[in-house]
């Protein structure tokens, strides 16, 4: 037998992503992989997911059959009990012993059990595996105050998980002054605390504990101060140990500290042997992150088959969410004067820190932290790898007067150098992406994480990613399709040519003419859409019911629980007092819980399925109609009252919203549509954030477009000035059209505008100057589509098809679904919890 | 393979009043059975009405659909989806959802129950 054999000990994520560089490379080794645990190697890193969900399938790292498709010899629940150099062999403890030409120590760590009386008690755990989330899952059922030893990263997810598994108060206790001492300054764990105090989780620092108190399990926790908390169950976070054992019993050198010293290569003492992921020890530090662990193996593979790789200090940069907060670092998160320059932003407020640390020239980024809102640590940390040069006011970078910088053009990653690392967690290279693109031909994110693994682990290089693809693929001359899904190979731009072209009806003719397959969750609303915006049908005829997203399916919001929400439209917000009346008494009739809305209307939530159209005819007849608010439509105009009672009022305002209004109810789009218009520049209509927008000037109305609310909010940018009412219209029926036509699905103008080249004064020189010459059309056409406009609530109640589908239960129509449930707060019902299992 | 164990046939609906390429929902005693006309592909489908991830009674109003041959529904509440063939997760993390044999004979269609 002329193979040699690499024995590798443990079978973690660093052991498993050895076996797979080695098997990448050759397959001239037998390979035996043992691990203590029962199971294959899974994905620590998302342990916590486990506490949520029922099974482990989904943290696997590879298929169940991989090791053997592999030829790799895999012996679980087997730890090796000894290594003799001498005779280079391994024995486990079930007494298999085996000859190795390399062995490769992945043994990990464990978690640090500091020397506390009472750590023995019932109740004490620790939170490394899937076996120990089952103990404290199976623990947890009858505990009231849960309590985490440890304010560091792991901490605080085993705080989350407590929180999770339904605990009611649960505290987290940290020797240090402060939360995360390693990752943030003290400015960011302040911040940290109170957002994680706003969660419900009680935080205690400088605190030591002294003793574990309670006969057999745990009752209480005293501390060095004198003071006790009451815990029925405690999770002990306090670091981790790496594992050595194996290595120091055979006499391989390992630190003070423990930790196998390995050097570049991951060559132990013993150069026969290697040391790779938590249990190694490389220039005085143990990397407790899987991103070095997986360099390591790396780099240990290229060893063992005499490639030259090294290992280098490794960058501990970090972006983590934990119970729900944000909280990254970067560089070196604590450089300070006289080396570097600080800039700190700090926001009490919404609970936002950000520090950036500047070379003393200023040019330079250095490090950072960033708490609350990290949506900028890929560039920031591509800016300090890569020694990018600053902007003149480097501060700018984190104030967020503009987009988000790593979204804005894909300017920034232009700049980066091609040995970039884009994704840390597989140490994937911008060069690494764009080959995937350039020579594998691969034209989106998900193929390019197939190819080369960017973005398989945490998900936080994915729009960099993205970016990156478009950036490549243009450069390439390539025409970017973003096509619809695997039953269209076609953009939403181009199936609005052919449907209108080909004068397709329903969605199964789109599909039959233009489609394969049997469509899908993703084409299906997309088309339905596209079909409401070209041929303006009521939308539940030709078989198109099923085709549209549930809320347009039913024409009403579904909520949490299966019942609806009913919208009826409030033109630019003003109701007489009859109709407030009508209102009230349907509300209280059918047993809704109703509310203002945001947007100037009224919301009555809670309808049965069975009682939607008896709720419509009373407000059809009352002269309602419906609200859009379940579509991809215009939603409201609102309006502030304006000139006929406020002082300072320029023109009739709700009279303008009104009429707007009117003219775009019911527009299908490829996103909701909101609009508003203020009597003057006081806005309080808030037509600035809105989608289009108006305000009163002396000389007529300023138009403004392209705004947003939402998750990230962007002011409209004005399209035209002093404008009057009739014009002011043309233009508005323009952009509509403009966008309904080329905007991607599910986009909102803004985010439309943001990427269309030229920005606002090519949207302004098509609207206004009318560049492209299709003023005319689309004028005409919005002019058709209003005078045709019915009320599809109508419709769909006269319609006695299409009323029938406003049933639960086929077999028994009219009878309720008796699941629903509902709870009482302040006098009105509201939805009950989701029942988790 | 040919079941021998008594399969138990719920007459759920007339053909007509089964909603094409869609769903209904079908009552049987306390349970709620979700019962598919996938027209397009000329195939019945039955599977539990509630949708594993947010236990929530609405499968039947869920959204039909293909990944390549396989069939599937989207719930409409989270747009997870399962095999209408076999009813498992096809989004990943849910439990599978059961399903049940559907017959159509005189115009009407049946939903075999187990035992
Ligand atoms: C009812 C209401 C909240 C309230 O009680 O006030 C509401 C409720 C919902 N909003 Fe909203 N939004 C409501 C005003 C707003 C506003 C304020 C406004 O319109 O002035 C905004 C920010 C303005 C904007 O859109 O630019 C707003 C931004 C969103 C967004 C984020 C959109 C974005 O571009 O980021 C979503 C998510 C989406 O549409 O994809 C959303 C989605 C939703 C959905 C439809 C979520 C869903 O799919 O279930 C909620 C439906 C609840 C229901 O069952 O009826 N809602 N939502 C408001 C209804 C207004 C109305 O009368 O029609
Ligand atoms: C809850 C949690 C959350 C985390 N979150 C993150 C994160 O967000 N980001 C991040 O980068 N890292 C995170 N980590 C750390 C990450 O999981 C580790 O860095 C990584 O798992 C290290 O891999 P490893 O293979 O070195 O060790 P491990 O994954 O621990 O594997 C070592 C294996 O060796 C086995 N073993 C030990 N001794 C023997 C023996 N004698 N014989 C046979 N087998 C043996 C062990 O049982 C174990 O299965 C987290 C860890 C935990 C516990
Ligand atoms: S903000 Fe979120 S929770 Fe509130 S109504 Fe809008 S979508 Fe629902
Ligand atoms: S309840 Fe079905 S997907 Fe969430």
């Amino acid at each position: 037998m002329d193979k040699k054999t690499i024995v590798v000990i443990g079978n973690g994520m660093v052991g498993h992503r050895f076996c797979e560089k080695i098997v990448g490379k050759t397959d001239k080794f037998n390979i035996m992989v043992f691990g203590d645990e029962p199971r294959r190697a899974y994905d620590r890193v998302h342990l916590s997911d486990y506490v949520k969900k029922k099974d482990v399938d989904d943290l696997y790292l590879c298929k169940s059959d991989w090791y053997v498709r592999q030829n790799i010899k895999l012996y679980l629940n087997d730890p090796v009990k000894s290594i003799n150099r001498t005779t280079k062999t391994i024995q486990s403890s079930n007494g298999v012993v085996i000859e190795y030409d390399f062995l490769v120590l992945a043994t990990g760590s464990k978690a640090f059990v500091p020397n506390i009386p009472g750590v023995e008690k019932e109740g004490v755990f620790v939170y490394r595996t899937i076996e120990d989330l089952d103990l404290i899952k199976s623990y947890s059922v009858s505990v009231h105050q849960g309590v985490v030893l440890g304010g560091g990263l792991l901490g605080l997810e085993a705080a989350k998980a407590m929180m999770d598994l339904g605990i009611p108060s649960v505290a987290v206790i940290e020797a240090a002054p402060r939360l995360m001492p390693r990752q943030i300054d003290r400015g960011g764990s302040e911040i940290l605390r109170r957002r994680l105090e706003q969660f419900g989780l009680s935080v205690y620092a400088d605190r030591r504990a002294y003793r574990i108190e309670g006969d057999g399990s745990i009752r209480e926790l005293r501390f060095d101060d004198g003071s006790v908390i009451k815990a029925d169950m405690l999770i002990i976070s306090a670091g981790i140990c790496p594992r050595d054992e194996l290595a120091r019993e055979c006499g391989i050198d390992v630190g003070e500290r423990g930790g196998i010293v390995v050097d570049e290569y991951m060559q132990t003492s013993d150069p026969s042997v290697f040391a790779i992921g938590e249990c190694a020890l490389f220039e005085d530090t143990i990397y407790g992150l899987v991103a070095p662990g997986y360099e390591m193996a790396d780099v240990a593979a290229a060893r063992i088959c005499e490639e030259g790789k090294i290992f280098r200090r490794f960058d501990m940069s970090t972006r983590l969410k934990l119970v729900g907060v944000e909280v990254a670092s970067f560089g070196d998160p604590f450089m300070e004067a006289p080396y570097a320059r600080t800039i700190v932003f700090e926001d009490k407020n919404d609970g936002i820190y950000k520090r950036l640390n500047v070379s003393n020239d200023g040019k330079y980024l250095l490090g950072g932290i960033l708490v609350g809102d990290a949506r900028d640590y890929n560039l920031l940390l591509q800016t300090v790898n890569n020694r990018l040069e600053l902007p003149d006011s480097p501060g700018d970078l984190i104030m967020h007067t503009k987009e988000p910088i790593g979204t804005a053009d894909g300017a920034g990653l232009s700049a980066l150098p091609d040995n970039a690392l884009i994704c840390s967690c597989e140490g994937v290279t911008k060069g690494e992406i764009c080959r995937a693109v350039m020579e594998a031909g691969c034209e989106n994110a998900d193929s390019v994480r197939q190819c080369t693994k960017a973005g398989s682990g945490c998900g936080g290089c994915i729009p960099m990613v993205k970016d990156l693809v478009v950036a490549a693929m243009k450069q390439q001359g390539k025409y970017i399709r973003n096509v619809v899904c695997e039953h269209f190979s076609l953009s939403r731009q181009e199936l609005y040519d052919l449907i209108k072209i080909h004068r397709l009806e329903s969605y199964n003719e789109v599909l039959d003419a233009l489609g394969q397959g049997d469509g899908c969750e993703v084409c299906k609303p997309l088309i339905s859409s596209l079909l409401a915006s070209i041929w303006n049908d009521m939308i539940l005829r030709k078989g198109n019911d099923t085709a549209q997203d549930s809320n347009d399916r039913f024409l009403a919001n579904i909520q949490k629980g299966g019942t609806y929400s009913v919208v009826p439209r409030i033109p630019g917000g003003e109701i007489t007092p009859d109709r407030l009346v009508v209102i009230g008494e349907v509300a209280k009739k059918y047993g809704l819980y109703t509310k203002i809305t945001g947007a100037q209307r009224i919301d009555m939530f809670g309808a049965y399925l069975d009682d939607l159209p008896l709720i419509w005819e009373e407000l059809i007849a009352a002269g309602f109609e419906s609200g859009h608010a379940y579509g991809k439509a215009l939603r409201t105009v609102k309006s502030c009252v304006g000139s006929t009672w406020c002082r300072f009022g320029l023109h009739d305002s709700v009279s303008f919203a009104i009429q707007i209004e009117e003219r775009y109810r019911g527009l299908r789009a490829p996103h909701k549509i909101k609009s508003a218009v203020s009597g003057c520049i006081r806005e309080c209509a808030e037509a600035q954030s809105k989608d289009f927008g108006i305000i009163a000037t002396e000389k007529g109305w300023n138009l403004y477009v392209c705004g947003n609310g939402g998750s990230k909010p962007q002011h409209a940018l004005l399209l035209a000035a002093d404008v009057d009412s009739e014009t002011c219209i043309r233009y508005i029926d323009r952009f509509l059209m403009f966008y309904i036509r080329t905007a991607d699905p599910l986009t909102r103008t803004a985010t439309w505008l943001n990427k269309m080249e030229g920005g606002i004064e090519y949207l302004r020189n098509v609207v206004v100057n009318d560049s492209l010459g299709m003023a005319a059309q689309w004028e005409a056409e919005m002019e058709d589509r209003a005078r045709d406009y019915r009320c599809e609530w109508k419709a769909a109640v006269e319609d006695p098809e299409i009323r029938k589908r406003f049933s639960h239960f086929v077999n028994a129509p009219g009878e309720k679904d008796p699941t629903v449930k509902f709870e009482e707060m302040r006098g009105q019902k509201r939805a009950a919890d989701w029942t988790l299992i | 393979m040919e079941t021998i164990a008594t399969t138990e046939w719920l007459a759920a609906c007339r053909v007509e009043d089964a909603v094409k390429n869609g769903g209904v929902c079908v009552r049987h005693g306390n349970e709620q059975i979700a019962l598919f006309y996938f027209t397009r592909r000329n195939e019945w489908y039955a599977t539990q009405n509630e949708c594993p991830h947010r236990r929530q009674m609405a499968l039947s109003r869920g959204m039909l659909g293909s990944v390549g041959e396989e069939p599937k529904i989207a719930c409409p509440f989270h747009k997870k989806t399962f095999s209408l063939s076999s009813g498992e997760c096809l989004s990943g993390g849910e439990c599978a959802i059961k399903t049940y044999p559907v017959k159509v004979e005189n115009g009407l269609v049946y939903i075999g129950l187990d035992d």
